[in-house]
């Protein structure tokens, strides 16, 4: 909402500086996103007249104009083509600056002189219309400069209206909040009703549907319709809307002032010239004012002629064959109150949001309506000669009283922690108009009906704290008795996750939870998910099932920037289908990390592609950070990944996820860098998982033995289960058991693989004697050999 | 002993000196050899002791001698420890390296700057008291909006453009558009009073690019106690604001409107870059916008079963990415989900 500070002081006398008046309304919520000056940057442009207009002789597009602008004659090369002799425009001769810092100077367009330039609204910073050059009233003194002209040295605040506040989307609302904050007198003038000479009929007005429409004023006249004076027009460009004509201006003028939009039928092209309001029917049609032809339904309600002929869709925009038009000689004038909702309702569906729609849908005053026509008859009569036919019908069966609150000063000073009497109370609510009785300690309010919004105590209580001043109350800081501050064992699990990640020399990426078909596909799984109903583009169509793909795209970034080597991980929530009777998707925190490039590339020394271990290591410092009482890998197949390089990863004999090498046609897929190790957990469910028991155990003060022992065993046993063996055939006494080597080769034979294991042997109470060492190690090739189908290496 | 043993001594002693210091592997060794040949149980030390003994006449030999033995082998000491500290160049020349090397090992990587933003904002509230709230992304209308007093044909719905998913009736379940929804399931859940933070990720119907993204992150706060009061809320973002950006940074409230609050505010905090003073970034008011807060709205709290004449509270939340982007001047929010390791990396 656009408020001229010269509109406002017609209703409150308001001294202040532009800066105090904008901190006065920022103060009581009405934000101000700017102000404007339009005429800051415009001097020395002044009121011309054009005298002749003739062809440039070497441009088809371009003419000469010659003015007159009082104080001598100029000619211009002009672009427009809407000029006429006669025409009263704003010229801007050499030395003239505009707003962007443009100073004119004399040149030659197209071979011919041109002194100076005249201007459309858009150059002199109105609005945004490029058109024509900008047309003042006839009145305009020549040579006068044009910010007096049009109203240019105002100062404009353009305000940030919240949507419980329909009143304050009007001049006169603004004026009231600002006028109490700043304790200056606010008065409104109130027009008369028209009295008419009796001679004319009322138009007839049917209203089928109360509910929706409980209040309709029609006012007939007659009109003349022409250009609005210049005073009209430049308060409505001002205001941001385009000048069309004197009666709709009026009608644009009233709403701006006082909230309450207005209609102006052709009373000559309604049937039977009254008015009937109902409801559409199920598949009726409509053009509207913008040319298009809209379907309705029962939900909408149409202001309809005596003929039953659609008009207008109510409340939101005028149908176009009873528009206005240069010829109209006797209009209709709709005022009226519509049910917010069904507006609202109405809005929405056909996508159509008005200045109109925008007031009805939030509550305009149902008690205003008919000082807005008879302001708008008022407003008629001095700019397009108008008169009323008379007082006009005022269909309102039952009338809307104000609302009757109860205000405790107690509640009050108990929610804004002050100590306010009764009284005090009492006059900031009577700032904004709104009636209080005394009962007892407390308030008996009566609400306006301009103020929709306030309902109960507490819309009052916001009322008070907002008058009072929302930085004026003493503060403090609550502070909790029953709990202490601290976050969950879950939560600080989490933390050491990252923290571990991070210390493994991973970075957190976040990707977005939406996906596409295709981002699943392309990285191996399904593409299936839970479906956004409204997505804005099929690449956020889908709520992610898993991290990875996401995570690989990131992947893919950096190395299109140069940085193929990276080492990525997330944290956050996928969404499986709901289980059982759910409404709510399963939704999981996940957590995922890739790798990829080459490992070791950051220092100097040896660089290497990253394979699977350096992943199942980061894993690995996961399940160490966790604590995890039972953490093991599985060698499977998982889509996504390498069938060949995959496993899974069970915690407590439940699957949580899948690491290994990303499969090389997703690779191909997403354009990754080679290698790339990935994998993807059930975060949230590792955080609950059981966690290692924690007891001391004292160290040998004995000496150890340490023994090395190489096996050939069969590719496909897990040195994992190998080492598993050894601990258990050496039990109690292995103190540790390392695999330090693992190779294949010619010698071994295909299918086999040497595994080389240190073990270190210790008791807690004596030194291992020799024999019992040679026992030890016959114990543990026994087993391996037994378990897995191994043979001891030589 | 006799004068003459005692200087026999002190030659037997330098040449073991000698030999010793020469041999010496490293200058921890040095340092001992001083220890041993210099220090108060060395032989030097004895011989000094054992001059009071002796006949005047002999005291000046054996004492020039004393001194002639500790020169020599302080000097000694002094060329081995000169050798080790650079001169002598072949046998260390080969074994020189370069320690300024960056070392190795893992560089250590970084946490989103969201995630350092927010776990900062969540060990601020747990200072005060607080405990962390989180849940859902996917939620219910009724938790996104209708138990937050914002039923299906209010115009207040406009303010939040919502992205539904095909789950249930129609428009019945939809990502959260704010954090507001685990208000309503942590009442469900506990019996006041209630201290908590709530941070996560939210979302709404737009599209990434530089100023827009379908996805962001809110942190959200609610306290309902006996007797909670508007200043308690201003307090509260007041020491929230000091607590984060510093001494001398202040919040200010101005009245504002959300459906779940009553009265409603939005806050500022002192422009971190000129600190009050005005500048570009704060467009010269010398404040940033930062946040919404406000009373819980009665309707609220008979949504979740609380009575309102029992219990009052407040509210506050605000962007978690808005945050970063004042506090470390990043202009497009695009930079958040790209994941460039140049961007991770900064922070």
């Amino acid at each position: 909402m656009r408020v001229p500070l010269s509109w406002i002081r017609e209703f409150a006398p308001v001294e202040a500086a532009p800066s105090a008046v904008a901190d006065a309304l920022n103060e009581i919520g009405l934000i101000v996103d700017a102000i404007e000056a339009p005429g800051r940057d415009i001097g020395g442009v002044v009121v011309a007249r054009v005298l002749e207009v003739v062809d440039h002789p070497d441009a088809d597009k371009l003419t000469l104009v010659d003015v007159d602008f009082g104080q001598g004659q100029s000619r211009v090369v002009c672009g427009a083509r809407n000029l006429a002799p006669g025409d009263v425009v704003p010229y801007a001769p050499p030395g003239a600056t505009l707003p962007g810092g443009l100073k004119l100077e004399r040149r030659k367009i197209r071979g011919q002189e041109s002194d100076g330039m005249l201007c459309s609204a858009a150059e002199l910073g109105l609005g945004d219309d490029h058109t024509g050059i900008l047309h003042l009233g006839p009145s305009a003194p020549l040579g006068g400069d044009v910010r007096e002209v049009l109203g240019l040295d105002d100062v404009v605040f353009e305000l940030d209206i919240t949507p419980n506040r329909p009143d304050a989307m009007s001049v006169v609302g603004v004026a009231r909040d600002l006028a109490a904050k700043l304790a200056v007198p606010f008065t409104v003038p109130v027009p008369a009703t028209p009295a008419g000479d009796g001679t004319s009929a009322p138009a007839e007005v049917e209203v089928v549907d109360a509910v929706r429409c409980p209040r309709y004023v029609a006012m007939t006249g007659s009109v003349a319709v022409g250009e609005s004076p210049t005073w009209l027009a430049n308060r409505l460009t001002l205001a941001g809307l385009r000048p069309i004509s004197n009666v709709v201006d009026v009608t644009n003028y009233v709403l701006l002032e006082r909230g309450q939009p207005l209609h102006a039928f052709d009373q000559g092209l309604l049937g039977g010239g009254g008015i009937r309001v109902r409801v559409a029917e199920d598949g009726e049609r409509i053009t509207t004012l913008d040319g298009v032809e809209r379907e309705l339904t029962r939900e909408d309600l149409l202001i309809c002629d005596a003929a039953d002929a659609p008009q207008a869709i109510a409340g939101v925009m005028g149908g176009a064959t009873s528009e206005v038009h240069s010829a109209t000689a006797r209009v209709l004038l709709e005022s009226a109150y519509f049910a917010p909702e069904g507006i609202l309702r109405t809005s929405k569906r056909l996508g159509l949001r008005t200045e109109s729609s925008a007031r009805f849908e939030r509550g305009v005053d149902p008690n205003g309506v008919l000082t807005a026509a008879d302001r708008a008859w008022e407003l008629l009569a001095e700019t397009a000669g108008g008169t009323a036919d008379g007082p006009g019908v005022d269909a309102y069966p039952e009338p809307i009283g104000p609302a009757r609150i109860t205000l405790r000063t107690d509640r009050v000073n108990h929610l804004l922690g002050t100590t306010l009497t009764r009284d005090e109370i009492a006059t900031h609510l009577r700032a904004i108009e709104l009636d209080t009785g005394v009962v007892g300690n407390d308030l008996d309010v009566a609400v306006p009906t301009f103020r929709p919004d306030l309902e109960r105590e507490v819309d009052l209580v916001e009322e008070v704290a907002r008058l009072h001043g929302y930085n004026r109350f003493p503060r403090s800081l609550p502070r909790p008795t029953t709990q202490v501050g601290a976050l969950t064992p879950q939560q600080v699990a989490r933390r050491r996750v990252c923290d571990a990640l991070v210390g493994r020399g991973l970075s957190e990426a976040m990707t977005l939870s939406l996906v596409s078909p295709s981002d699943l596909s392309k990285a191996g799984l399904p593409a299936v998910g839970i479906e956004v109903e409204n997505p804005l583009r099929v690449e956020e169509s889908l709520l992610r099932t898993a991290l990875l793909p996401g995570l690989l795209r990131s992947v893919a970034f950096n190395a299109s920037h140069g940085l193929p080597s990276v080492s990525l991980f997330e944290v956050g929530h996928v969404f499986l289908a709901p289980t059982g009777d759910d409404l709510l998707p399963d939704e999981r925190e996940h957590l995922a990390a890739a790798l990829s490039g080459a490992a070791g590339a950051e220092v100097h020394g040896e660089e290497r592609p990253v394979d699977t271990h350096d992943v199942v290591g980061v894993l690995e410092a996961i399940a160490a950070a966790l604590d995890l009482e039972a953490f093991t890998l599985q060698p499977a197949t998982r889509p996504g990944l390498h069938p060949a390089r995959c496993a899974a990863v069970y915690v407590e004999d439940r699957e949580v996820g899948a690491v290994g090498e990303v499969d090389p046609e997703v690779v191909a897929r997403i354009e990754l860098p080679l290698p790339v190790v990935a994998f993807e957990l059930d975060l949230g469910w590792c955080l609950t998982a059981t966690k290692r028991v924690r007891r001391f155990a004292e160290p040998s003060r004995y000496p150890a033995s340490t023994i090395d022992l190489a096996f050939s065993v069969p590719a496909d046993v897990p040195a994992r289960a190998v080492r598993g063996t050894l601990m258990a055939a050496a039990d109690p006494l292995a103190e540790a058991v390392e695999l330090f080597d693992v190779f294949r080769s010619d010698a071994l034979g295909a299918g086999q693989v040497s595994l080389a294991f240190r073990l270190r042997f210790r008791a807690p109470d004596r030194t291992l004697t020799d024999s019992e060492v040679g026992e030890i190690r016959q114990a543990c090739i026994a087993a391996v050999e037994r378990t897995h189908g191994a043979t001891l290496r030589g | 002993m006799t004068a003459s043993d005692l200087i026999a001594r002190l030659d037997a002693e330098r040449g073991a000196a000698d030999e010793a210091i020469r041999a010496a592997r490293s200058a921890a060794e040095v340092e001992e050899l001083d220890r041993r040949f210099l220090g108060k149980a060395s032989v030097a030390a004895s011989v000094k002791e054992q001059i009071k003994g002796l006949d005047t006449a002999d005291r000046p030999g054996v004492g020039k001698a004393l001194n002639e033995f500790r020169t020599a082998v302080e000097a000694l000491l002094q060329g081995e420890r000169e050798r080790r500290a650079g001169g002598d160049g072949d046998r260390l020349g080969s074994e020189r390296i370069d320690v300024t090397l960056p070392g190795r090992g893992p560089t250590r990587g970084h946490l989103h700057l969201v995630t350092q933003v927010q776990r900062e904002l969540e060990d601020l509230f747990v200072g005060f008291g607080y405990r962390v709230a989180e849940g859902p992304e996917v939620e219910t209308d009724w938790n996104n909006f209708g138990a937050l007093n914002i039923p299906e044909a209010h115009p207040a719905r406009s303010m939040w453009d919502t992205l539904y998913v095909r789950l249930g009736e129609p428009e019945q379940v939809l990502l959260r558009t704010h954090t507001s929804p685990m208000q309503i399931r942590v009442m469900q859940a506990q019996e006041p009073p209630v201290y908590i933070v709530m941070p996560g990720r939210c979302y709404r119907k737009e599209t990434l690019d530089a100023r827009h993204s379908p996805m962001f992150h809110q942190i959200e706060g609610l306290v309902v106690d006996r007797g909670i009061t508007f200043g308690d809320l201003a307090g509260t973002i007041e020491a929230f604001t000091e607590a984060y950006f510093g001494a001398g940074h202040h919040a200010r409230l101005r009245p504002s409107y959300f459906p779940f609050t009553e009265p409603s505010a939005e806050f500022e905090v002192t422009c971190i870059f000129c600190e009050g003073s005005g500048c570009g970034t704060c467009s010269q008011s010398g404040w940033i916008e930062l946040g919404g807060c406000g009373m819980v709205d009665p309707n609220v709290f008979t949504a979740v079963g609380y009575d309102p004449e029992e219990w009052s509270g407040f509210a506050f939340g605000f962007g978690l990415e808005r945050m970063a982007m004042i506090r470390f001047g990043i202009d497009h929010i695009k930079t958040f989900y790209e994941n460039d390791v140049r961007f991770l990396s900064q922070f």
